[in-house]
């Protein structure tokens, strides 16, 4: 396989996507700006998927059985800020892939294809454990990398300074282990 | 004028929404391979995402708050939890492959795995409320520090903080470069 495939999930197209990453976060940074003064919020998606959780959870087990639970009490299923903001991320992507003229349906990504296997099933187990993993961690922790790591740490907050750092060791571990780079 | 709340702040929420997966897209990092590329330190898109978008905006956060436009919003450093929580996230994140953010971004895109994987987040979101009485008592007061800045910590004012993290991070991007210069081993 060669390697400047490996670098990019579309080679033909990813020059025009790309704006590079400094700009993209630098945009990141001045959307902040934004955010803090016109509606007083930093940018954070976790607490919005967990009021989404008690939504679903009310589903199966009723409305009241959601309500008695204490975390749902404070964070209850609503179309607020945090929600539609969650829906605004996912049509950005969207728009940004249709405009770049690279939307494409993915089922199992290279690198994890390369390790793994075609099989779209056994990305899809992976995909889920990990998404139950890294949510029940955001939550522990009150907040992601958003939350988290870009809004605490820009606010030079203590707790975002020590997700990341943390997140950044774990991960390089799982990474390594899951992926156990050969030599290169 | 401002903060805006009501019906106009929830229009407001799918615009920023909205701008903030535009740019994860742009930045290439609402893409699996970037992310896990970046954990085997073969890609640092994450990083240069990241580390820019904390300076420019802590810089420009911290002069709003100055001037009165801007109020912080300090989560409390409850260590315990954020380290645990953060190490199970590191985790989490490589297996799914995305973090929440770019997850959604990612979705919006076409990943399909994306999309499954956040019916694990959804699970897991219900596993966090069914144990957080457990949570609450047992791990939250570990460690507990309040809403602390890293600049009270270390006992110096924000700015010096802003300058000696901007120059740090400055000089770990120049060093990035020029070796993705040399190697061509970063495709940018």
């Amino acid at each position: 396989m060669s390697t400047s495939a490996m670098h990019h999930a579309v080679p033909a197209t990813a020059t025009q996507i790309n704006w590079g990453p400094y700009l993209a976060g630098a945009g990141i940074g001045v959307l902040s700006w934004i955010a803090f003064v016109v509606v007083n919020n930093p940018i954070g998606i976790t607490t919005a998927i967990s009021q989404i959780s008690g939504g679903v959870a009310s589903l199966a087990v009723g409305p009241e059985a959601v309500a008695a639970n204490k975390y749902w009490a404070k964070n209850a299923f609503k179309l607020d800020y945090g929600t539609l903001f969650l829906i605004g991320t996912l049509l950005g992507g969207l728009a940004s892939a249709l405009a770049a003229g690279t939307w494409r349906l993915e089922t199992v990504p290279e690198i994890w294809a390369e390790r793994f296997g075609p099989s779209p099933i056994k990305r899809y187990a992976g995909a889920f454990i990990g998404g139950i993993i890294a949510m029940f961690g955001a939550r522990l922790a009150n907040g992601c990398t958003s939350g988290n790591g870009i809004s605490g740490g820009l606010q030079l907050a203590l707790g975002g300074w020590v997700f990341l750092a943390v997140m950044f060791l774990t991960g390089t571990i799982t990474a390594f282990i899951l992926f156990r780079p050969k030599a290169s | 004028m401002f903060p805006i709340t009501g019906t106009s702040a929830l229009i407001l929420a799918v615009i920023f929404g909205f701008a903030f997966g535009w740019l994860l897209h742009r930045g290439r990092v609402a893409d699996y391979n970037t992310i896990v590329r970046q954990f085997l330190f073969k890609d640092f898109t994450v990083l240069k995402v990241m580390l820019t978008a904390i300076i420019v905006g802590g810089i420009g956060v911290f002069i709003l708050v100055q001037l009165g436009y801007a109020k912080f919003h300090i989560k409390p450093a409850d260590l315990l939890a954020i380290t645990l929580g953060a190490g199970l996230f590191g985790i989490g994140m490589v297996l799914y492959g995305y973090c929440p953010g770019t997850a959604l971004a990612a979705i919006g895109a076409g990943s399909v795995h994306a999309f499954v994987g956040a019916f694990g987040m959804i699970l897991g979101g219900i596993l966090y409320a069914l144990s957080f009485d457990w949570v609450s008592q047992a791990i939250l007061p570990v460690w507990a520090m309040g809403k602390v800045q890293l600049h009270q910590l270390i006992g110096v004012s924000a700015p010096v903080v802003f300058i000696g993290l901007g120059l740090l991070v400055i000089w770990f991007f120049v060093i990035l470069e020029r070796r993705s210069g040399e190697t061509g081993n970063h495709a940018r």
